[in-house]
């Protein structure tokens, strides 16, 4: 078997077939990992014993012919999702030695199939960045390009699937970033519809934003692993229910293209890539069409108010108090200010200091309440959209992977997710499909395609998808 | 926000005067967060510049749709509880320090010295 190019497709053929083990399959990425994370630093705990009787209790279903499609296929999940008994700790120090205690629902689901989870997967501390650079615990490289970032937040699990160091994996969107880390890593990442699939177990980063997601190296894979971990959760508040949005609609082939959006600071040849992507599409019989979504140039200014304000307001759970890092200190408020300054990491303070002012008095009318206003003018301004369009292609980023550090400026980052942040504000579904690369110093790097399509248009996304994925193979 | 053409982007700090004065030290006592002075004078730059990426939204025409927003929480039913005590010695296993069946911290309330 190659792990570079094996598919969960074809892992579960050859499982089913006996051509090896689930046991085998484990064995030769637990080999991957020991050989190539020393310098992609993916993983940030490998579970090599548990994986193997997890392997092993799946070559028993497997024997006793109660495959299902996850048998025995062997994961890497983002270290903001909770398992039983395992440290999650958001790649923060604040929670280093955090064990949960309880399955979040996708991990439940899937362990029902018999999965194997190989480890947990580094990320921007708190899922907070467009980079992994934000990990307390190193950053993780892109693996076409060690010099060169992975993007975030789901770096470490878009990364060890790009790297043959796990089948798929289950990342966290919020802003792009199962989308954004996917294109820049060359894999494929889905951020389903909001409500579609349940957070409980996720820790809450931006609560309106925040969406479980799946990654892996096909359109189809992505697809299987949706399918596994999708569904209404009693323990989500704003889980949908089954029913609500996954009607049959008649596909038209119809794909809008936001013209005015795209002059946005883009590299030349990222443009390029987009317009052949485009061009294919066209010559497989879809009509391209000019959209007009006049409210996206606030996009950015909207998430960067929206995020903060949630992420302060989540992150004050974080107290040194119930779990996690607590500081001695001689007064309670003290053991709060120290843990939560020791704990917490650049980029986490300064979300949360933001969040705070646009929240307080006197200044959350002009800030929070305004931005949630104008989050509204995007989601009708996608709802009048998709009146006429089945989808809307974006390109993932306006650049390729830079170099670790290019960014150390926050609002020079923040303004490389200009593409992404929309499709979670409207709350709609969208993935990220490699299609093609650009060379720098020497190196192809790949570059992510987006389609966006209105909630409960996953099935849209995969059919699309596949076909970029035929015209770019 | 000024966006050029090759891909980089600038904040020009000059045109910036609307974003009001902000009292970082302020807000990290809000948000209960001990800063050093080195990491004051950092962010003292930063915040505002944060703020003046996203004072654009303040061009935005928006009428009707203030205070209407689209989520709203959906709570379960509260029924078929648990059997009383069955997770208390997981989740205080998770706490600094305990007290029987209770998490210890430090006095809340005190009287003036």
């Amino acid at each position: 078997m190659n792990l570079e190019t094996l598919t969960i497709a074809e892992a579960r053929r050859a499982l089913d077939a006996k051509e090896y083990s689930a046991l085998d399959l484990t064995d030769a990425y637990l080999d991957a990992i020991a050989k190539k994370d020393g310098e992609i630093h993916a993983y940030l705990e490998v579970w090599a014993d548990s994986a193997r009787e997890e392997a092993k209790a799946a070559d028993k279903m497997i024997a006793a012919g109660k495959s299902q499609p996850l048998t025995g296929i062997p994961l890497a999940v983002k270290d903001n999702i909770l398992l039983d008994g395992r440290i999650a700790s958001s790649a923060s120090k604040i929670l280093e030695n955090y064990r949960a205690s309880y399955d979040a629902t996708v991990i439940k689901k899937i362990k029902e199939q018999g999965v194997v989870f190989l480890g947990r997967t580094n990320m921007d501390e708190f899922a907070l960045g467009s980079s992994t650079e934000n990990s307390a615990f190193g950053p993780t490289k892109n693996p076409h390009d060690t010099s060169r970032v992975p993007g975030g937040t789901s770096g470490g699990p878009t990364a060890a699937v790009a790297a043959g160091m796990a089948l798929g994996a289950l990342g966290s969107d919020t802003g792009g970033s199962i989308r954004q880390p996917s294109g820049f890593c060359g894999v494929v990442g889905l951020k389903p519809t909001y409500g579609a699939v349940s957070r409980f177990g996720l820790m809450a980063a931006a609560s309106s934003l925040d969406q479980i997601g799946t990654i892996g190296k096909t359109t189809l894979d992505a697809k299987v692993l949706f399918e596994a971990i999708r569904g209404y959760d009693a323990n989500d508040s704003t889980s949908l229910p089954d029913s609500s949005i996954y009607g049959t609609k008649e596909a038209r082939r119809v794909i809008g293209v936001p013209r005015a959006f795209l002059k946005a600071g883009m590299e030349k040849d990222v443009l390029a890539q987009f317009e052949r992507t485009l061009e294919s599409l066209k010559n497989d019989g879809y009509s391209i069409v000019d959209i007009e979504l006049p409210s996206l140039d606030y996009a950015l200014a909207v998430y960067y108010i929206i995020n903060p304000a949630e992420v302060s307001t989540n992150l004050a759970r974080y107290d040194g108090v119930r779990y996690g890092l607590s500081a001695p200190a001689d007064t309670i408020s003290d053991v709060y200010a120290k843990s939560r300054a020791q704990g917490f990491g650049p980029e986490t303070r300064r979300r949360i200091l933001v969040g705070t002012f646009v929240l307080s008095a006197g200044y959350a009318d002009a800030y929070y309440r305004k931005a949630r206003a104008v989050r509204e003018l995007i989601r009708s301004d996608f709802r009048r959209v998709f009146e006429s369009v089945d989808a809307i292609a974006l390109p993932i980023s306006p650049v390729a992977p830079w170099k670790f550090g290019d960014k150390a400026d926050p609002v020079a980052m923040y303004a490389a997710d200009i593409f992404t942040v929309p499709v979670n504000l409207a709350g709609v579904p969208a993935i990220s499909v490699p299609s093609g690369t650009v060379e720098r110093d020497g190196k192809q790097l790949p570059v992510g395609f987006q389609l966006i399509a209105s909630h409960g248009g996953e099935e849209t996304l995969f059919s699309i998808g596949e076909d970029v994925e035929r015209s770019a193979s | 926000m000024r966006v050029n053409t090759d891909s980089t982007y600038f904040i020009d700090y000059d045109a910036w005067m609307t974003a009001p004065n902000i009292d970082v030290a302020a807000l990290a006592r809000l948000a209960r967060l001990e800063v050093s002075d080195e990491e004051m004078r950092k962010l003292e730059k930063e915040i505002p510049a944060i703020l003046h990426f996203v004072e654009t939204i303040q061009k935005a025409n928006t009428g009707k749709e203030a205070n209407a927003p689209a989520l709203r929480n959906v709570m379960r039913a509260d029924e078929n509880p648990h059997e009383s005590g069955k997770y208390t010695e997981k989740l205080l296993e998770a706490a600094l320090a305990r007290d029987g069946d209770r998490i210890a911290v430090k006095q809340v309330i005190s009287r003036k010295k």
